[in-house]
């Protein structure tokens, strides 16, 4: 086995066909060496050779640190896994896939699997997949954040129960959703394979929409608050401010900020780096082996709750401006 | 042990994968992982000055933060970087606010 094995996190609200979409892909050959983690097992039975329950508990790690919150439980059970699997104890499995329970943020799950000292050097998350409800997924957003932290930590929105929404319902949703979450590809569940499940990597941090295509969405609706835009940077970018500004940016409105994701094009870097973050967690940048539309340029689209865009913007390129005369005087010292 | 947190000269915050290939393994290119660490530190004395506090290194590994009255808090992780200051301060740090981005604007 070499590298660590792929998570695929399934998140979506409650009742909006997580454990059918599930039930559908793990019947496709390509889903027979996944190990599954649920919360809980539900209605409808998953049979699937490999397949384990975790219950819900939240350790925070006593490293000072706000980000840090790590479920124990689900660390435990993914590092007994992958100690059987070492073993022979369990049928081999290539992947994981974890379906998280309906009201919860899928936040912390991620946050396990790349801070846990353990657990990271074992699995990384290949992606995270969001099942929403096109019947009740409207009242959803409007009323409960989780939901909406769902739908914007998604690389892959699926939508289910189209056949019993009506058509205008349909439209709107799919708007919204566009609206909140334009990096992510919106499927409907009648189609899903088990190959979009599977996106590998390269492709979820590929989709940055340009900031054109965000250009009729952006501007901020007390009653909408969630919302997503572009920020477009001609110029090289100083990596090391980049990464000052945005770690400042995330330790203080971290929990604001559904997705932040980016390919950027860094000063004495040839190749695009991409970034990607949900709330405090940021993945480990990734270099990418060509400019996704020949275009060398910066592009971070931010999924925000309430925050002013333009003031991102400013404090942005104040932050940029600033390092390029504190870093060419030190130099030239 | 977060996705934000890093140490000084071997850690494996986010910042460091792309000016440093290698940063996993803590030994490469030792010369090119000081200089990132020294302007990593420049620029974020100009942030700190805004507030009258300032930034060390310590023996390569931890990182000093000292207040204008001489109090000092010593901290391995650059994720605590944000959290010691304000509490040093007694004000958050806040890149969105105005007052602070006029700031930073007015440092030279």
């Amino acid at each position: 086995m070499s590298g660590p094995t792929p998570v695929h996190l399934l998140t979506g609200f409650l009742g909006s066909g997580k454990t059918t979409l599930l039930r559908g892909l793990l019947t496709d050959p390509a889903m027979a060496s996944a190990a599954v983690l649920v919360n809980e097992f539900g209605e409808i039975g998953l049979d699937h050779e490999l397949l384990e329950r975790v219950d819900e508990t939240v350790v925070l790690m006593k490293s000072g640190c706000v980000c840090c919150t790590v479920r124990g439980e689900l660390a435990d059970a993914m590092l007994s896994l992958h100690s059987r699997r070492a073993r022979g104890e369990v049928p081999f499995f290539e992947r994981v896939v974890i379906e998280t329970t309906g009201m919860a943020d899928p936040y912390p799950a991620l946050s396990t699997i790349q801070s846990h000292p353990v657990v990271r050097s074992h699995y990384r998350v290949a992606n995270v997949v969001t099942t929403v409800d096109a019947v009740n997924a409207p009242a959803q957003m409007a009323t409960r954040l989780e939901a909406l932290r769902q739908v914007g930590a998604a690389d892959l929105l699926v939508l289910t129960k189209t056949d019993l929404a009506d058509p205008d319902g349909a439209a709107a949703l799919h708007a919204r959703l566009a609206e909140i979450n334009p990096s992510a590809r919106l499927i409907e569940a009648r189609e899903a394979v088990a190959e979009d499940f599977l996106a590998q990597d390269a492709e979820r941090v590929l989709r940055v929409p340009a900031a054109a295509a965000l250009a009729h969405h952006g501007a901020f609706r007390a009653e909408a608050p969630v919302t997503s835009f572009a920020l477009e940077i001609e110029t090289p970018l100083d990596w090391t401010a980049f990464g000052l500004w945005l770690a400042m940016l995330l330790h203080r409105h971290g929990e604001h900020i559904f997705r932040v994701k980016g390919i950027l094009c860094i000063e004495g870097e040839e190749r695009p780096v991409a970034v990607h973050g949900v709330q405090r967690l940021v993945h480990a940048p990734v270099h990418l082996e060509r400019w996704p539309d020949g275009r060398r340029l910066s592009r971070i689209v931010f999924i925000v709750n309430g925050l002013d865009h333009g003031r991102i913007e400013a404090s942005f390129r104040a932050f940029e401006a600033l390092s390029q005369r504190v870093l060419s005087r030190q130099a030239a010292a | 042990m977060c996705s934000l947190c890093g140490v000084l000269g071997c850690d494996d915050h986010w910042t460091s994968a792309v000016a440093r290939p290698g940063v996993y393994t803590q030994n490469t290119d030792r010369v090119s992982r000081r200089r990132e660490a020294s302007r990593r530190l420049a620029l974020a004395n100009a942030l700190l000055s805004t507030r009258r506090l300032s930034l060390a290194e310590w023996q390569g590994r931890s990182y000093v933060l000292a207040s204008p009255t001489g109090r000092t808090q010593i901290f391995d992780a650059l994720s605590h970087l944000w959290p010691e200051a304000e509490a040093m301060a007694g004000r958050p740090f806040d890149p969105l606010d105005p007052e602070f981005i006029e700031k930073i604007e007015a440092i030279r």
